[in-house]
């Protein structure tokens, strides 16, 4: 058999694409980065619903009070506590992004270390606004 | 948009099992991908048994041994078995290496082998590289001498020289090998691989960018200078973590977007 310009072309055509998120293993800094642009995201989100508050005050008691109804249950608390998460985490790992673009502290044992770093910052603020604020 | 899901025809079935013909005195499980051009099939994942005490320590030797007693149609690149020349790269237990490099002790488990990821397969565990290759050409990878700069056809022939100093400044940019387990571990090289550069080829781009002998350092800094060739590096360090030379192509590109930002 011999392989003709037809043949070969559908060959090529056919190729599949290696498999990519599925087998790589997860690698820690990889999840950093992804979690800025969530908690990136997360915030955005949570800037409208602050504007949509205000509106809510603008407009006078009548309409605060449904406000105040929902602000008493648990749901909510868990947004804001999620909230405050992404605040921090943003903030922190903002922190590091900005240094990185002095092409500052970007071995990859200092990397991870940093990483750590702003993990913990990010957890102690949070329990400092939760319980001491 | 990116699309996270492989296509209908690069989903991966299950394959053949090869067992070991005499019982071995420590078996070893490779899983390995595979796929032939010429039988309209899907990918399948084949597994071999093989006996780590008849065998060589490298996932490598595991592969050749494979190749040579078991199964003679798997199909892989190498050469040097040494880590200098870059062709055996691939992703050994989700991680992308060199195969001469990576130690089969290190691997507790069965050890899974699949081509360099998101990228269109030749046969088995080698990719078609040839769209790195070409946007490796485009940062033009060679010295380049203008002749406005001083250098008039006369002192063309004259040496030129560069100061250890000076030298020091390409060091942890020239070994590179040029395996791309870097560029094809990124996840923005993934999803923007059309116009992303991705890490090796930036780091050539370093290379080229930081040697004094070299007089086109701007003009190779405004070229690369584009949102989608250089800026897709959100600092992800997947490319750090896998290079199988201890190189680190994040911390290279950083420069660049510095040197960018203070020179142009």
């Amino acid at each position: 058999m011999y392989i003709t310009i037809k043949h070969l072309n559908k060959m090529l055509d056919n190729r599949p694409l290696s498999p990519h998120l599925s087998i790589h293993k997860p690698v820690l800094t990889a999840l950093f980065s992804i979690s800025h642009r969530i908690t990136g995201i997360g915030l955005s989100i949570g800037s409208v619903l602050i504007s949509i508050w205000f509106l809510f005050i603008n407009l006078g008691p009548n309409y605060f009070s449904y406000f105040e109804i929902f602000s008493k249950s648990i749901f909510f608390k868990i947004i804001l506590i999620f909230w405050t998460v992404g605040i921090f985490y943003h903030l922190f790992n903002g922190c590091r992004k900005l240094y990185w673009s002095f092409g500052i502290g970007m071995e990859l044992s200092t990397v991870y270390r940093s990483g750590y770093a702003v993990l913990f910052l990010t957890l102690i603020s949070t329990v400092i606004v939760w319980l001491v604020l | 948009m990116a699309q996270f899901r492989l296509p209908s025809n690069s989903k991966i079935t299950k394959g053949r099992h090869y067992s070991s013909k005499n019982i071995p005195e420590s078996p070893k499980k490779l899983v390995i991908y595979r796929w032939d051009p010429e039988d309209n099939k899907n990918p399948r994942l084949d597994s071999y048994e093989i006996d780590q005490s008849k065998c060589g320590p490298m996932v490598l030797d595991a592969l050749m041994k494979i190749k040579n007693e078991i199964d003679s149609t798997l199909t892989f690149r190498r050469s040097c078995r040494e880590g200098v020349c870059g062709s055996c790269a691939m992703n050994i237990d989700g991680v992308n290496t060199l195969a001469c490099l990576k130690s089969m002790s290190d691997v507790k488990k069965d050890i899974k082998i699949y081509p360099l990821p998101h990228m269109r397969v030749v046969k088995d565990l080698v990719p078609d590289l040839s769209k790195a290759y070409e946007q490796l050409a485009s940062i033009k990878p060679w010295l380049e001498r203008s002749k406005s700069n001083g250098n008039n056809s006369d002192n063309s022939k004259k040496e030129t020289k560069q100061s250890p100093k000076d030298r020091e400044k390409l060091d942890g940019k020239w070994e590179c090998v040029l395996c791309f387990c870097c560029t094809t571990s990124c996840p923005s090289y993934w999803w923007n691989g059309d116009e992303y550069l991705g890490p090796a080829v930036l780091l050539q781009a370093a290379r080229w960018v930081n040697d004094s002998r070299d007089t086109e350092r701007k003009k190779r800094l405004s070229e690369i200078n584009d949102s989608l060739k250089l800026y897709r590096c959100h600092s992800i360090m997947n490319c750090t973590r896998s290079c199988p030379k201890g190189l680190n192509p994040a911390k290279e590109i950083a420069s660049l977007k510095k040197a960018i930002v203070t020179e142009l």
